[in-house]
């Protein structure tokens, strides 16, 4: 946590460098090289002279770790002319990092890149990742992979569009947003798993009669956005949060709609619904009394579902309530897309890295090792545990339902804007109306072009 | 002895010889950054692409931008739990701590130096665990039977910021206790014996004989706790990010925010700039009035 900026430590002779380095402006002579290749690209990389292949992931946890090694494994030893040279970090560490790791003179071939506007948007705008549609056409990625995925890593007109345009990376594993629930508990309370959005509220009220039914920890600000993105993938029409979430004009958050969206999750806070003082529980205090007892829901990430099945074994399931047409609409996404930087030594091997990791074969690899693979989901899915129940939801998310995308996609700030404006409604501080304008102004701001 | 000031100047050079390793680190690492970061300031930049010279925009910006300005305010706000609050209590304290001729003294330093010696990151986990909903803090006041006072600390808009800062409170209030022991402790008995023989009380003797003896210590706590207050960082990303809202937003998590999170690097090395400079002007007046005697 060594980020306290260095500007503090006082130093008054740093005037005179100033002037002495005036003459080179930031980011000159920073960007990438432009690829060397002419244009003829391969599928074949066997014939590679000997070279070394840099990757930058965040698969740093347990299984994700264990699933990049096999694979990184496998690769070597399919290609013994390329040699992976793997540098593994944090998301956050990643997230703060990779800017310059982009824009220095030894940049690496392949890195997973956060899919919002902020990172992969801001990297296709400076022209440091390669498009990947000659590719995706050779490997048949397209076929490999549902539509409602690859938009998250498809961006167009230089960045300025997201979710069409030309594919910039792939992911390997699927995340989904539902409701974990207390088997036992439902039992208890004499309720069937609810179906329906309406099914769920009123189980929620009738859990709530004597304690809080919902766990929420939102110190972080960014968790009360698992909670309010499958509220409003039941109110407002699923094309409309895709562009409100991607950033893409057409929208907007001061519809009916979205008011209605806010307007229940208050409702809930002042029904009691949630523990007391949310807004300064930690995520993971919350996750965890839900583990251990406290409350019959918790609305949450797919990522949850191996540590909840830890603490409470059998009695954790996993569901999405569906809309009145019958379909699920949630939040959910991939995890973080690896893309090929424009830097890259030679692009085909890059490529031939990404389609390795993320075939069929390698699905097997990250089922086995216990993550959520993104392709093959529903065959590849365990016989019981709260594991099937996520895989079930992802599948059908993905092949009949919608996938909406996280919200602070959006803008570069909207992840601040949400997480604060979410904390106000909680509080009871700004009302539906005052909530959505909040959020309307940075959305209209950027994609006006303001900012 | 003539020959040997001939000698002495013509290896003029030599002291700078031994200064050289240090300065060349000193400027590479410090010198070379600040005017790097001085100069982005001048830049409209993301991190990633080419930049825009726009002149003195982004400072700017550092005065009109209201979540700026927010965080500066709540920085002036934390100087009051980082230094006032502490020097209060640490005067206090090593007051009576001196004159009470404690047994143990050299304990009870150490105990109360502890806080210092902890990574800040520890003690925002640590505290943030206290803080929490059904945290330790919580639990006591209901013990006692104060279970209408008990909130979320960490997420309460009116609450959370002092709460965030009587961390440092209690983080800052071992450092002042030791200084000002060790000013106190250089006070000649003799002193205190002449202001009780003309009859002053306790209260007298502290104005009239400790205080004005313990000048200098109080120049630099004051100096060393603000300087902490203002560049506040770890504590606050640590335990709220700045929430609830913009409750708690400081100026080094902005620049944090703002170099690292959405790619405004220009801006975020003004509001560096503009926090150096007021962290030079507090220090510079303090000296100054601490000097004057």
């Amino acid at each position: 946590m060594n980020r306290r900026n260095r500007t503090l430590l006082s130093g008054i002779g740093a005037g005179t460098l100033v002037v002495a380095l005036a003459a080179c402006a930031p980011g000159a002579g920073g960007t990438s090289d432009p690829d060397t290749d002419t244009g003829a690209i391969s599928t074949d990389i066997s014939g590679v002279e000997d070279m070394t292949l840099t990757v930058w992931d965040q698969e740093t946890r347990g299984g994700q770790n264990e699933q990049m090694e096999q694979l990184n494994a496998a690769f070597e030893e399919k290609y013994p002319n390329i040699t992976i040279e793997r540098n593994s970090q944090s998301f956050d560490d990643l997230a703060t990092t990779l800017r310059l790791a982009l824009t220095g003179n030894d940049a690496p071939d392949v890195v997973q890149a956060n899919n919002g506007r902020n990172s992969m948007g801001a990297f296709v705008e400076a022209g440091q990742l390669r498009p990947l549609d000659d590719y995706a056409a050779e490997y048949g990625w397209t076929d490999r992979y549902s539509e409602n995925v690859l938009q998250y890593s498809t961006y167009g007109e230089e960045g300025a569009v997201f979710g069409e345009g030309e594919l910039y990376g792939l992911p390997q594993v699927g995340e989904v947003v539902g409701v974990f629930y207390s088997k036992a508990k439902l039992a208890e309370l004499g309720l069937e798993v609810p179906e329906t959005w309406a099914d769920f509220e009123d189980a929620v009220e009738a859990a709530s009669a004597d304690g809080p039914a919902l766990q929420l920890g939102n110190i972080e600000q960014w968790p009360a956005g698992h909670v309010f993105g499958p509220i409003q993938g039941q109110y407002v029409d699923a094309a409309d949060v895709t562009a409100l979430g991607l950033g893409n004009p057409g929208a907007s958050w001061t519809s009916q709609d979205n008011v209605d969206a806010a307007a229940e999750l208050q409702d809930w806070v002042e029904a009691g619904y949630f523990n007391e003082g949310v807004n300064g529980t930690d995520y993971d205090a919350a996750w965890q009394a839900f583990g251990s007892g406290d409350g019959t829901f918790l609305m949450g990430g797919s990522w949850l579902a191996a540590d909840l099945e830890d603490a409470m074994g059998d009695d954790v399931g996993f569901f999405a309530p569906a809309r009145d047409d019958g379909t699920i609409a949630t939040t959910g996404g991939t995890g973080l897309p690896f893309t090929v930087t424009s830097a890259a030594e030679n692009s085909d091997v890059a490529a031939a890295y990404i389609d390795f990791i993320t075939s069929d074969e390698a699905m097997e690899v990250l089922a086995e090792t216990g993550n959520l693979p993104v392709n093959r989901t529903a065959e590849l899915a365990p016989s019981d545990g709260v594991l099937a129940d996520v895989y079930a939801v992802f599948g059908e998310v993905t092949e009949s339902g919608e996938l909406l995308p996280y919200l602070d996609y959006a803008t570069p700030t909207f992840g601040d804007t949400l997480g604060q404006a979410l904390q106000d409604l909680i509080d009871g501080r700004v009302d539906p109306e005052a909530f959505t304008e909040q959020l309307e102004t940075d959305y209209a701001g950027f994609t006006s072009g303001d900012e | 002895m003539p020959g040997r000031s001939a000698r002495r100047s013509g290896r003029a050079w030599v002291p700078y010889a031994y200064l050289a390793p240090a300065l060349v680190v000193y400027g590479v690492f410090l010198l070379f950054p600040i005017g790097r970061a001085a100069q982005f300031s001048f830049f409209e930049w993301d991190g990633l692409g080419e930049s825009t010279f726009v002149g003195l925009d982004n400072y700017v910006t550092v005065f009109q931008d209201g979540r700026l300005l927010e965080a500066f305010g709540h920085a002036f706000v934390l100087i009051f739990f980082f230094s006032i609050l502490p020097l209060g209590i640490g005067l206090l304290a090593a007051g009576v701590l001196n004159r009470a001729q404690v047994r143990g003294l050299g304990f009870f330093r150490t105990v109360l130096f502890l806080p210092q010696v902890i990574a800040m990151v520890v003690v925002a986990v640590a505290w943030r665990q206290i803080y929490a909903p059904d945290g330790v803090l919580n639990g006591a006041l209901r013990a006692v039977g104060l279970g209408h006072l008990t909130r979320p600390w960490l997420g309460d808009y009116t609450f959370t910021l002092p709460a965030v800062g009587l961390v440092g409170t209690w983080v800052a209030t071992g450092l002042v206790i030791v200084l000002m022991l060790a000013g106190m402790s250089k006070i000649p008995r003799e002193h205190y014996e002449a202001a009780r023989l003309d009859g002053a009380g306790a209260l007298r003797e502290f104005l009239a004989v400790t205080l004005p003896a313990v000048r200098g210590e109080i120049t630099v706590a004051l100096t060393l706790t603000i300087i902490a207050a203002l560049k506040t960082f770890d504590l606050v990303y640590v335990t709220t990010r700045g929430g609830p809202g913009t409750s708690t937003t400081v100026p080094s998590y902005e620049i944090y925010r703002r170099a690292f999170e959405t790619g405004d690097v220009g801006l975020a090395t003004a509001v560096g700039v503009v926090l150096t400079l007021v962290v030079l002007v507090i220090t510079a007046v303090i000296n100054r009035i601490g000097d004057r005697s």
